[in-house]
């Protein structure tokens, strides 16, 4: 009897499908067995997972979207919006333009929003948003024919760079933020342009950051390489010990180590006041050490470093001794030891502290912004300018969206390069 | 066979101490002489120096105070990559990011040897330990047998005199390990190399070895070949170290030259060879191996003494049949017979009369 319906099961039509005892198919019977535990799973990590869409997955794509979206001017401008829907770029600034115009300004006027549109055209040519203020403010005495009354409460309406801006923000969707912190614009015709260079600081923002962390995250593979190696390779109670060291930074608050970087580096700092007590260096000309580039490395590689030494650390711990005497007894100078057998077992740390390091400089603010002078500043810095003060958040959305693809992109090198699997962080 | 105090081996330690912490000796006062071509094992338990020496001997470790001589050559200022020393390592030590060719390659490139010379002497090497198909190979992808195999042609590839091998095949099963002793031993033959093997694994020190020096606590308790070591050890240390043991203690009643009687606690006489004995009345420990013990009377020489014993247990091994008894007071001594078709099988609670000749039964010093 069992004989034959394994027969049967063997030489059946569908002799893929596997069925239990009781003649359920086999995955259902599994899935079903598993169903239980894949709940209490799931709700163990449901909290986690709520945190993270909220606190994180939301935020970002509402920032993504932020730097491609903004309405302040088209959910104001309803009748402009229509007019340049029906007259394509190039048509003239007619009667009927203006016409729509003093229409969306008495709307506006009611709405009190006219700010708000000010705001988003005054992003693209400067100097606009008055513009919209002080006419709107007047709009409710003027006459047709409109053109004439609006070009008479203020010439800057004739513009024809203004009316295409207004056309570019006809539409909520843009890519014009990303063109701004690209450095570039464009002319009347709306063809797209790099900014006079006096006023292109973005590119320039972003080449210095890249340079200052790769700076940085160098100074920090220097320095923190022999200490890991120390670390690895001393009894386990000393080298605890040396590891409380390391982590203490961690331990201290930001903004005390970077005021006490403050305190050592400034003019009437301590280093200074060493050198020319020691008499190296004169009273007249002390050392400038804060409020430029200096001072940003100098205290940046020293809260960064130790991202650098617990990766490098966890790698070496795992390399042991017995290969760099392998190659010694093989006849290998510890020079060479060092470089063709030791260093290379390191590049997985090296790799994840560099990364790591990296990216963590190129996002860096507070440090930057408290001693970093004008010279220091990040691109961070620049981000935070325009959420705080210029509240043009569409721009810093761009901005930051483009550092996130910046790291995006470096972390798929990585991944290319050295392997995600082979990163050891700790 | 080389005498350890002389100076025409072709690596002496003389007089070679080392200290870590300066309060300790690890390694005491010790002189060792290996001639060339010799397979020497230094056997004993951890913490007894073994390694240390070879250390010593690598170039990783100073000697606190003492000459090392390779080939007449003081060696104690040269540093490990000049000595010209192959090494094999408990681990394997092979270099991970390198594939098997690249690891072989390394002390030849070093060396600075050229391209064509390098592959003839690598794919030799790996011939020899018949793995030359897993050239392209990575250490990880190879098992561990294989991983031995490549440590060997490593530590053979740029024909070194003297190989140093640090218990090899300790991470190896018992077959695997078997096998690669037979093969090691092989290679030393056709090669002629010296080699110095350190372990704590006895059979495979009186299987390999030309001759065996087993340390403990530093020292050198006994230096000889493998059955000597076994059939005549010098004290009680290497008696206990080397193979199983059946140990009585008493006091020398007569000693007549070289054999002498002993009294054990128990009141009984047995007969003894004197070992290190120096006069009648002086404490001792009667060693004697579990396969020389008899209890038929047929089998014992004429006039020995013969002593009580219980039978407390019989264990079928197979091959064997191994007998636990009490005698003398102790339930541990232990009696080997060979499983042979005409074998008496004692039972449990049997009384029987056990001896032996009187050369097996070696009172040694306490």
């Amino acid at each position: 009897m069992s004989d034959a319906t394994m027969d049967a099961s063997l030489n059946g039509p569908e002799p893929t499908q596997l069925k239990t005892a009781d003649g359920l198919p086999l995955k259902a019977a599994l899935a079903k067995s598993q169903l239980r535990a894949k709940r209490r799973a799931f709700l163990l990590v449901a909290p986690l997972f709520l945190f993270v869409l909220i606190t994180f997955v939301v935020p970002i794509g509402q920032m993504l979207l932020q730097s491609v979206y903004n309405d302040g001017f088209s959910k104001n401008a309803p009748a402009l919006g229509q007019w340049f829907n029906e007259h394509p770029l190039g048509s003239p600034i007619d009667e009927s333009a203006y016409t729509a115009l003093a229409s969306d300004l008495k709307q506006m006027k009611e709405n009190r929003t006219q700010g708000e549109a000010g705001t988003r055209i005054n992003y693209d040519v400067a100097g606009t948003r008055s513009l919209f203020t002080s006419t709107a403010r007047k709009i409710e005495r003027l006459e047709p024919p409109w053109k004439e009354s609006i070009l008479g409460v203020n010439e800057g309406w004739s513009d024809p760079n203004l009316w295409r801006a207004m056309r570019s923000a006809s539409s909520p969707y843009t890519v014009d933020f990303y063109l701004a912190a690209t450095d570039h614009t464009r002319d009347k015709d709306n063809n797209i342009v790099p900014v006079d260079p006096q006023r292109a600081i973005y590119g320039k923002l972003f080449i210095r950051t890249a340079i200052l962390s790769l700076v940085i995250t160098v100074l920090c593979m220097f320095l923190a390489f022999p200490i890991a190696h120390l670390l690895a390779s001393l009894p386990l109670a000393k080298s605890n010990l040396l590891m409380i060291f390391v982590l203490l930074p961690f331990w201290t608050s930001l903004l005390v180590r970077t005021t006490s970087w403050m305190v050592l580096l400034q003019q009437q700092g301590v280093i200074n006041d060493l050198l020319v007590w020691s008499g190296l260096i004169g009273n007249d000309n002390r050392l400038e050490m804060m409020y430029n580039q200096t001072g940003t490395i100098v205290a940046m590689t020293h809260i960064l470093l130790p991202f650098m030494v617990l990766p490098l650390y966890s790698v070496m711990r795992t390399i042991p001794p017995s290969y760099v005497r392998a190659a010694r007894s093989l006849g290998a100078t510890s020079w060479t030891a060092f470089r063709r057998i030791y260093l290379p077992q390191t590049l997985p740390g090296i790799g994840a502290g560099a990364l790591l390091v990296f990216i963590l400089s190129v996002g860096y603010y507070i440090t930057p912004a408290l001693v970093g002078g004008a010279d220091g500043q990040l691109i961070s810095n620049m981000i935070a300018f325009h959420m705080q003060k210029s509240l043009n958040w569409s721009l810093a959305a761009a901005l930051a969206s483009m550092l996130l693809g910046g790291v995006i992109i470096l972390y798929w090198l990585y991944d290319r390069l050295v392997g995600i699997d082979n990163m050891k962080l700790g | 066979m080389n005498n350890a105090a002389s100076d025409d081996g072709f690596v002496v330690f003389d007089r070679v101490q080392k200290s870590y912490d300066g309060e300790t000796l690890v390694v005491k006062d010790l002189n060792l002489s290996i001639g060339k071509g010799e397979f020497l094992t230094m056997l004993g338990p951890s913490g007894s120096g073994k390694t240390t020496c070879l250390m010593m001997l690598a170039g990783f470790e100073t000697a606190t105070n003492g000459e090392i001589r390779l080939d007449g050559q003081n060696i104690n200022m040269v540093p490990p990559h000049k000595r010209g020393i192959g090494m094999v390592f408990q681990n394997y030590a092979l270099f991970p990011h390198m594939t098997v060719g690249e690891n072989l390659a390394f002390p030849l490139e070093v060396r600075g040897m050229g391209k064509d010379e390098r592959e003839t002497k690598v794919k030799r090497a790996l011939d020899m330990v018949q793995m030359g198909s897993f050239i392209h190979r990575r250490p990880a992808q190879l098992s561990g047998g294989q991983q031995q195999r490549i440590a060997l042609a490593r530590a053979l590839v740029f024909d070194p005199e003297l190989v140093l091998m640090d218990e090899p095949l300790g991470a190896l099963d018992k077959q695997l390990r078997e096998h690669m002793q037979f093969e090691i031993k092989h290679l030393h033959e056709s090669l002629g190399i010296t080699v110095v093997y350190v372990t704590h694994d006895q059979g495979e020190a009186l299987t390999m070895s030309d001759r065996v020096a087993v340390f403990n606590d530093g020292r050198i308790q006994q230096l000889a070949p493998p059955d000597e070591l076994y059939e005549r050890p010098q004290n009680s240390f290497v008696a206990q170290f080397i193979g199983e043991n059946n140990k009585l203690p008493g006091r020398v009643e007569t000693l007549n030259g070289d054999t002498c009687t002993v009294r054990l606690e128990t009141g009984e006489i047995i007969d003894a060879t004197a070992v290190n004995i120096r006069e009648a009345g002086q404490e001792t420990l009667v060693s004697i191996r579990p396969e020389r013990v008899e209890f038929k009377p047929e089998m014992m020489p004429s006039g020995a003494h013969t002593i009580n014993a219980d039978v407390l247990e019989v264990i079928y091994m197979g091959d064997i049949l191994r007998t636990r008894m009490k005698v003398a007071g102790s339930p541990e001594f232990v009696m080997k017979s060979r499983n042979t078709l005409d074998q008496v099988r004692l039972t449990e609670g049997q009384t029987v009369k056990i001896g032996w000749h009187p050369q097996d039964a070696r009172a040694l010093d306490l």
